[in-house]
């Protein structure tokens, strides 16, 4: 019991992170229906601007999620500028081929200045014991801050102008146009907070977990097995997925070896997919 | 859509066969020498070909590197000191021969057939790495030539009936039982162990060996479980590890794992007295886990520190030097296994006093010495024929003196600059 207490404690606090990972593809994904390939080293590049302004500037990790947030609001709406811009009325393969062109450059890059070597950021926060449970600081703080980046998100989604713009955009493009919002500054809006959430996931796991340029790719897999679980373009379902995810890699290992965790993960996908194709909680519209 | 496929799949094509063209017709061979013409005996001068591949380009690259740097270094020592004479008046001297395999095993195939014919080497050196080692021997065995493998630590190509090839490395299955050994003679109340190790084809290899020695030991092996190479996230193998009631952890894989599995234990404070962990602990980038690392034990070939006493050949501090002098670096486990192999056939002909191949795989075979690099002892059995059965791993431990974090020598005994840090909580 006290096993199963522990493990679930530790895939509860994981949860919190993979849902806002998925919350950024998943809301690209619901405005303007591109599934963006590049996600995974949107995360990575997330990690290592805290890993690198802590390194070398000193700025410590929970000032540097900020800044990195920051970077990845700019960084999304350069490329959806750039590269998903005028293929997001083409086909599917159009823009699934620009971002994944995305992700290559910028593992490519990437990998030429940081190499594949891994990266640690030395930060040790304390641990608390609770009973057969011991929660690392780093996780709980980390955890702490996903939830408080949904609820801003919700909040900006809901009660802002420009999160009813962005909304109403996902809901009926042509009828928001036709109301004069600017659809395509929404879009580069949206997109440039889908990048947001994926860097800010990215320096949150950086606190705790080593990682390299190609890290990423492993979160944005998960992304898409919690877009499915939680509906595709539903921001609150990907956080919902996202933690029955972290419960799920918490639990199975109770019972048998770790190494069938993706195996479920992914069957779970397919059968998803098979049985509810718009998620548990249905896809936005 | 189907038609941009075929014109991509004919651009592929296209490409392939330019960059088919553009394929030297033959490799270029590297030669290194301090001594005469190769292969060529004048009336009291005899130089030996030592011939190799070198992973100058590809995965192995740094390691490869090192170890023929190594070897090049024993080659340029013994050459300048007037080669080894022999008692009929003989002085052998050394050249190499040496072509890049860009650590692909064909290439090793294809370039150990062209050393053995056509650049007539008189002994071998391995390429780096046991796959590509295992590639080389069949040629070796093959030609009937001498060939000590050096950077190569599985043991199965010792166990395919070869007569002249020679293991340097201690081989995978004993990479984790001097730690097996460590523990039991530091602390006999211990009983419950656990094995998490990534599931590669060497650690898994090594762990199984190590679990089969742990058993024979009397020791409850509470947890044997893998983990895919690419985990960064050891906290369900952590609460496995204390549910168990392990008291101590072996098992590792790869720098990356190690050593995020090293501080999520320390993070978790997980109640274990002994923990050793394959690769990632003799990497002095380990020391960036501050507290974490402290306690830490992990295998190595070979350590600057280790303090053995050779009967023939330099010291560690002798090898060190001349190492720093001649590449300005320090010198790793694969620059001492090059040094090391170049050492050990020296001895084999100063034994043997003759050049003759024969003899020279009878020194071998006769052979029980210490090195700067530990023992050397081969198999001579049937079954395993040239696997090494003297060297043993070097285990270091991370330890703090005072404010400063360093790597301290605890295992085997006769090299041991420490005494073990026990237990970790």
């Amino acid at each position: 019991m006290d096993f199963i207490l522990a493990s679930l404690a530790d895939g509860l606090l994981l949860g919190f992170i993979y849902g806002i990972a998925a919350m950024g593809l998943t809301l690209i994904w619901g405005v303007m229906n591109v599934i963006n390939l590049a996600h995974g080293p949107i995360i990575a590049l997330g990690m290592f601007t805290v890993y690198l302004l802590f390194t070398f500037l000193g700025i410590p990790p929970y000032l540097g999620v900020l800044l990195a947030a920051v970077f990845g609001l700019l960084l999304g709406i350069v490329i959806y500028v750039i590269a998903v811009q005028r293929v997001i009325d083409a086909p599917h393969l159009s823009s699934l081929l620009a971002t994944f062109s995305v992700n290559m450059i910028i593992i490519g890059i990437g990998t030429a200045i940081f190499s594949t070597s891994p990266r640690n950021i030395d930060l040790q926060l304390w641990s608390i014991s609770l009973g057969p449970v011991t929660l690392q600081g780093t996780r709980v703080v980390a955890s702490f801050i996903a939830v408080l980046v949904t609820a801003g998100l919700y909040y900006f989604l809901y009660r802002t102008r420009q999160g009813k713009y962005i909304r109403a955009v996902a809901n009926n493009r042509a009828a928001a146009e036709l109301v004069g919002i600017p659809s395509n500054r929404v879009l580069a809006l949206s997109f440039g907070i889908g990048a947001m959430l994926a860097t800010i996931a990215g320096a949150l796991i950086a606190t705790f977990l080593p990682f390299n340029i190609l890290a990423g790719g492993t979160y944005e897999l998960k992304s898409f097995v919690i877009g499915v679980l939680g509906g595709l373009g539903n921001p609150v379902g990907a956080l919902v997925g996202g933690l029955i995810l972290g419960l799920l890699e918490g639990i199975v290992p109770t019972f048998t070896q770790t190494t069938w965790v993706p195996v479920i993960e992914f069957v779970l996908f397919v059968i998803i997919l098979l049985v509810r194709p718009n998620g548990l909680f249905g896809a936005k519209q | 859509m189907k038609r941009s496929f075929t014109i991509l799949l004919a651009l592929v094509l296209a490409l392939s066969l330019v960059l088919a063209a553009c394929q030297p017709k033959a490799p270029a061979a590297t030669e290194t020498s301090g001594g005469e013409s190769g292969g060529e005996t004048t009336a009291k001068t005899q130089t030996l070909v030592i011939g190799f591949t070198a992973s100058q380009t590809g995965k192995y690259n740094v390691s490869s590197g090192r170890q023929v740097n190594g070897l090049n270094l024993w080659m340029k020592q013994i050459n300048e000191a007037g080669g080894i004479k022999l008692s009929d008046g003989t002085v052998v001297t050394f050249k190499a021969v040496s072509y890049d395999d860009e650590s692909n095993k064909d290439r090793v195939q294809e370039l150990y057939t062209r050393l053995a014919t056509e650049d007539n080497a008189d002994l071998l050196i391995s390429p780096y790495s046991s796959g590509l080692t295992a590639a080389a021997a069949v040629i070796a065995e093959q030609y009937g030539k001498v060939m000590l493998t050096t950077g190569a630590a599985s043991d199965a190509t010792y166990k395919q009936g070869y007569t002249k090839v020679f293991q340097m490395y201690t081989p995978a299955s004993r990479y984790l039982t001097g730690a097996v050994d460590l523990l039991a003679k530091t602390d006999p109340s211990v009983k419950k162990v656990a094995f998490v190790y990534e599931n590669s084809k060497f650690s898994t290899a090594v762990v199984e060996a190590a679990k089969e020695y742990a058993a024979s030991k009397g020791y409850d092996v509470v947890l044997f479980e893998g983990y895919d190479p690419e985990t960064t996230d050891f906290g369900p193998f952590i609460n496995k590890i204390q549910d168990a009631g392990a008291e101590a952890i072996l098992g590792g894989g790869h720098f990356q794992d190690g050593s995020a599995f090293a501080r999520q234990l320390y993070e978790k404070n997980v109640p274990v007295k002994f923990v050793t962990l394959l690769v990632a602990p003799p990497e002095p980038d380990f020391a960036d886990l501050g507290d974490a690392a402290v306690g830490i034990i992990g295998p190595s070939q070979w350590e600057p520190l280790a303090a053995f006493k050779p009967d023939f050949g330099p010291t560690g501090k002798e090898f060190e030097d001349a190492y720093m002098a001649a590449y300005s670096e320090e010198p790793s486990y694969h620059s001492a296994g090059g040094y090391a192999a170049g050492l050990v056939l020296e001895k084999a002909i100063r034994d043997a006093d003759s050049t003759d191949p024969d003899a020279i795989k009878a020194a071998l075979d006769n052979m029980d010495l210490t090195l700067f690099f530990g023992k050397i002892k081969f198999d001579t059995s049937p079954e395993a024929h040239g696997l090494q059965i003297g060297h043993s791993m070097i285990y270091i431990q991370w330890q703090k003196d005072g404010d400063k974090l360093g790597k301290q020598v605890v295992w085997p005994e006769d090299g041991a600059t420490a005494e073990v840090l026990y237990p970790l909580h």
